[in-house]
């Protein structure tokens, strides 16, 4: 559909990917949009929750809009909490026992944490990590002090919630099922690096190869301690559960609107009642449109998805494309950056080649393909890389060899900072037998401008 | 660690409690003499021996003193003024006359004990700061972007901690511009460093040079270990450290040693404000041709060098690696970066009080120059021209002097640090930096680059950016940071989590990305002329 300038656009949610969705079809449209949220009034960034609590920003530093960017490009705010949707009469009814009528419905609601059943999982002082509420609930288990928290699941948001915890010197102790951190996701040498920075750096009691079993109460009826399935048993007073999120649907689930893990959804968000659409976190695919992962609940792909659907509801129908994978973070001190695909382990007929700094944190692993020496993606560690050359060489299906030639071009890191290109290079050659010497930093090739 | 940094502190809070209260530490003692061979003839033909009758014995109380003597200074001028005896008025100040007097006739152990009073303010001051700071590297844990707590801190949250330095360092600022009797013993404590590096008298503007100095190097040292994984901050710190200690300080006070005129050679018009004044010119050219060169040098470093440098680094070359203004930001402002105000308001009256200053810079500059050119060409020096459509240079250069070079730059460009964040005077009021900034947004390589599409809208790069610039609204587009007021001091770059943050110099071309289609997004990017058509 096309919005006509009568027409009301309603989308409940107000992360990244409402938010996105919300501009770019005002950019294009006159039409009347609203955005319901009941977490907060404001947007805000969700990846910057931590930084709240460990008190680099207030919660105001974290909006991107100033409060009057709203009513001055026209996008209503209702801070409220949506309880049903009726589908045929297209209207929302909230829990202040309002109502509001829509022409296109965009669900962009997220995630909740997962919760896997375990016993004593809803005591006080158990808790996951992914609202502003949840930010709230934690100033709140640890106003008084605590001795020893416990973190289950081991992924970002569990490395984040221990970095938070650590700049209150609230020990940590944090249970991983896998054998490595992120095992499902890093490769192990890279694992590695991030559990000896948590645990000799840091002091995070990091115990690999464990899984939770119950969560106990003390007398308080708070939480007191927890037991792994090893028979250990670790006192505590906070315990986060972050083994991943899951779509925020529970709401929906005895409606016509169809879901699986999420709303499902085709290739042009659009899900299986008409004029409704999903974006973001709680969209899941039927068939994903490029092979990837049908639920990918990550900031940059809910950005896409909310830009991509406003041209669809503004008359410019697209699908939902996604490019080259390209994700963040930060692990502690470490940051992550990784552009193309890299597994955990190397998938048929790939190769791998891993440099590491001998006493910093830094490394890169790449990967390429055995026989054609295709470049199909890179992790790095401590050392910057630049994304648009990244996709760019992706894209042009550059081989191993090209990269580490232009890798100069690619660095990322602030000016004056020790630079690696020629030990990585140097490292390759001897391994592979090859005599790649790295060429001068060139801005033609970085931006492309000999083209022009 | 803990129990260091507490005597540490104890320290540093003790020197600077006895530095304060020095003021009332000192004896001043007046004999029968006193006045007569403190000022000079004129004031003493007119008030010598009110103020002898009135001086008698010893005070430590120099606001009594102030007292005295104004009272008696302003009754006898609004005597002179009554009558129109106009030759009569005195035009020194009572201030600056009971600065002298205080001055003069100081006695007992604020004199004869210089070095140990030095050595309890200043010295027991940075021992106490650095036992306070040194620790950092422990403390604040492994190297890298640490700054838990800033805003859970009364120090820089604009606590309790943070009104009470405000009202410290205004409270300085006014007294050092405008009551500096009040500041004597302050300056008598560094008497000795004046003696060693140069000879002669201490002033509260050596007063000023030193405690500079030494804010810059202690807070520089607690930058560089806050910073220490981060090479641009680190060598970006010692630089404005260097430029403060050779060019600002150490140079002026021992270039005139050499029979060479004192001037900070890194000054650059128009922050260098007085530079065409009559008597600046005057003395320059009385050093010859050494004189004439530092006057042409001046002219070179603004017109040529300052716009050259601009082009090809940024105006960062000159904000945050070699001026004093930014030096001291960088430094001792550093805990109170993020108090800038990012609202578009704030960018609104930015642009125009910024450019204000330029324009009565250079219309000050302009005024001056005409009359420095008089008086150089004059026949008749009683009657050189000194007014120009109607408006005289006096007026107009005491009213740049009063209202921006002290009131602006001093009292609230430093002053409000802890308030208002430590780029208030770089951001609103310097002119040199409106001017390099001009340079800046239309003809120069430097960008801040923003990694495609990885900004994930954290708000770390806005929060810390001194310069009160919303750097996320660029970064989260996916489009280059090209802005007049960035000053290049590159912590945005560093407190970013994601590595979406480089300031690079790079080819023209491209450098401002205004409508960028971001990274990744194929669909939208394969409709993006269809789209562009609607």
């Amino acid at each position: 559909m096309s919005a006509g300038s009568n027409d009301h656009i309603v989308i409940i949610g107000n992360g990244i990917s409402g938010v996105t969705l919300a501009r770019f079809v005002r950019k294009n449209s006159d039409c009347k949009i609203t955005i319901i949220s009941s977490e907060t009034e404001y947007f805000f960034s969700r990846t910057a929750l931590m930084y709240i609590y460990m008190g680099h920003m207030r919660l105001k530093d974290t909006q991107p809009y100033e409060n009057d960017f709203w009513e001055k490009n026209k996008i209503d705010l209702k801070f409220d909490h949506v309880t049903d949707i009726n589908f045929e009469n297209k209207q929302l009814n909230f829990e202040t026992s309002s109502s509001m009528k829509y022409d296109s419905l965009v669900l962009a609601v997220g995630s909740k944490p997962n919760k896997f059943g375990w016993p004593g999982q809803d005591l006080p002082g158990v808790q996951g990590l992914y609202s502003y509420k949840d930010l709230e609930l934690l100033e709140e288990n640890t106003k008084n002090g605590i001795n020893r928290s416990v973190i289950i699941g081991g992924g970002l948001i569990g490395i984040e919630l221990a970095e938070m915890l650590h700049t209150r010197n609230y020990p940590v102790t944090f249970l991983v099922r896998e054998g490595a951190f992120w095992g499902g996701v890093l490769p192990e040498p890279q694992a590695k690096m991030i559990e000896r920075h948590m645990t000799t750096d840091y002091h995070i009691d990091l115990q690999l190869n464990t899984e939770l079993a119950e969560i106990h109460a003390g007398s308080n009826g708070r939480v007191s301690k927890i037991t792994t399935k090893s028979g250990e048993k670790i006192d505590c007073q906070l315990v986060g559960l972050t083994a991943g999120v899951s779509p925020n649907i529970d709401f929906l689930k005895n409606t016509s609107l169809k879901t699986d893990k999420g709303i499902l959804v085709n290739e042009y968000l659009e899900t299986s009642i008409k004029d409704v659409y999903a974006i973001g976190d709680c969209a899941e695919f039927k068939e994903h449109p490029t092979g990837r992962r049908n639920l990918e609940q990550v900031w940059y792909t809910g950005k896409m998805m909310g830009e991509t659907l406003a041209y669809t509801l503004t008359g410019a129908k697209t699908a939902y494309k996604p490019g080259n994978w390209f994700n963040s973070a930060k692990f502690f001190d470490i940051e992550y950056q990784t552009y193309g695909w890299v597994f955990a382990k190397p998938q048929e007929n790939e190769s791998v080649f891993y440099w590491e700094h001998p006493t910093k944190y830094l490394s890169l692993y790449f990967v390429f393909n055995t026989k054609t020496h295709e470049f199909k993606g890179i992790n790095t560690f401590g050392i910057r890389l630049r994304h648009e050359l990244f996709d760019r060489w992706l894209t042009d299906k550059m081989s191993i060899e090209y990269v580490l030639e232009h890798l100069k071009d690619a660095n990322f890191d602030p000016e004056l900072y020790s630079q690696y290109e020629k030990q990585i290079v140097q490292q390759f050659n001897s391994e592979n037998n090859t005599s790649i010497k790295p060429k001068k930093k060139s801005w033609k090739r970085i931006f492309n401008l000999s083209q022009k | 660690m803990k129990i260091i940094q507490s005597i540490g502190m104890t320290l540093f809070l003790g020197a600077l409690v006895l530095f304060t209260s020095s003021t009332f530490l000192s004896k001043v003692e007046f004999t029968k003499n006193s006045v007569k061979e403190t000022v000079n003839e004129n004031v003493y033909k007119s008030i010598g021996s009110e103020l002898s009758d009135a001086l008698q014995g010893t005070f430590s109380n120099p606001i009594k003193i102030s007292g005295l003597v104004s009272d008696i200074y302003n009754k006898k001028n609004q005597k002179y003024k009554e009558a129109k005896e106009w030759d009569k008025v005195m035009y020194v100040g009572s201030g600056q006359l009971t600065y002298q007097l205080i001055k003069k006739n100081t006695v007992g152990w604020f004199v004869t004990s210089q070095g140990l009073l030095l050595f309890l303010t200043f010295g027991l001051g940075v021992i106490g700061a650095l036992m306070y700071i040194i620790p950092q590297v422990v403390t604040l844990g492994p190297a890298g972007i640490k700054n838990n707590h800033v805003y859970q801190n009364p120090s820089t949250n604009r606590g309790w901690i943070a009104w009470l330095v405000f009202v410290y360092l205004v409270g300085f600022y006014v007294l050092l511009y405008f009551n500096p009797q009040f500041l004597v013993s302050q300056i008598q404590i560094v008497e000795p460093i004046k003696e060693f590096i140069s000879g002669g008298e201490s002033s509260q503007w050596f007063l000023y040079g030193v405690l500079y100095c030494t804010v810059m190097t202690v807070m520089g040292i607690r930058m560089i270990i806050k910073y220490r994984h981060n090479n641009y901050q680190i060598v970006r710190t010692l630089s404005v450290i260097f430029f403060q200690l050779i060019f600002a300080f150490l140079l002026v006070e021992i270039l005139p040693l050499f029979n060479m005129p004192a001037v900070d050679l890194k000054n650059a018009w128009p922050l260098d404000y007085d530079f065409l004044f009559d008597w600046n010119v005057k003395q320059l050219f009385e050093y010859g041709n050494v004189g004439k060169f530092v006057f042409f040098w001046g002219i070179l470093l603004s017109v040529i060098i300052v716009p050259t440098l601009v082009y090809f680094y940024g105006k960062r070359w000159y904000c945050s690696w070699v001026c004093g203004c930014g030096g001291l930001a960088e430094t001792l402002g550093d805990p109170y970066r993020q108090h800038s105000d990012k609202s578009i308001k704030a960018w609104k009256f930015e642009r125009y009080i910024i450019h204000g200053v330029l324009v009565f810079a250079i219309v000050m500059t302009a005024w001056t120059g005409y009359h420095t050119y008089n008086v150089l060409n004059a026949s008749d020096s009683e009657n050189v021209k000194a007014s120009l459509l109607g408006i005289s240079v006096f007026d107009i250069r005491s009213w740049y002097g009063f209202l921006i070079g002290s009131i602006f730059s001093g009292v609230i460009g430093t002053g409000f640090y802890p308030i208002f964040g430590n780029r208030v005077w770089c951001r609103f009021g310097c002119p040199l930096a409106a001017y390099m900034g001009l340079v800046q947004r239309f003809k120069s390589r430097f960008r801040i680059t923003t990694n495609g599409a990885q900004c994930i809208s954290c708000g770390n790069c806005s929060t810390y950016c001194e310069q009160g610039i919303d750097v996320r609204a660029y970064a989260q587009k996916g489009q280059n940071i090209v802005r007049s007021s960035c000053v290049g001091c590159g912590v945005c770059a560093a407190v970013c989590p994601r590595g979406v943050l480089k300031l690079e110099n790079g080819p023209e071309e491209g450098r401002i990305n205004d409508d960028p289609i971001m990274i990744g997004n194929e669909g939208v990017k394969l409709n993006y002329t269809a789209i562009k058509a609607k």
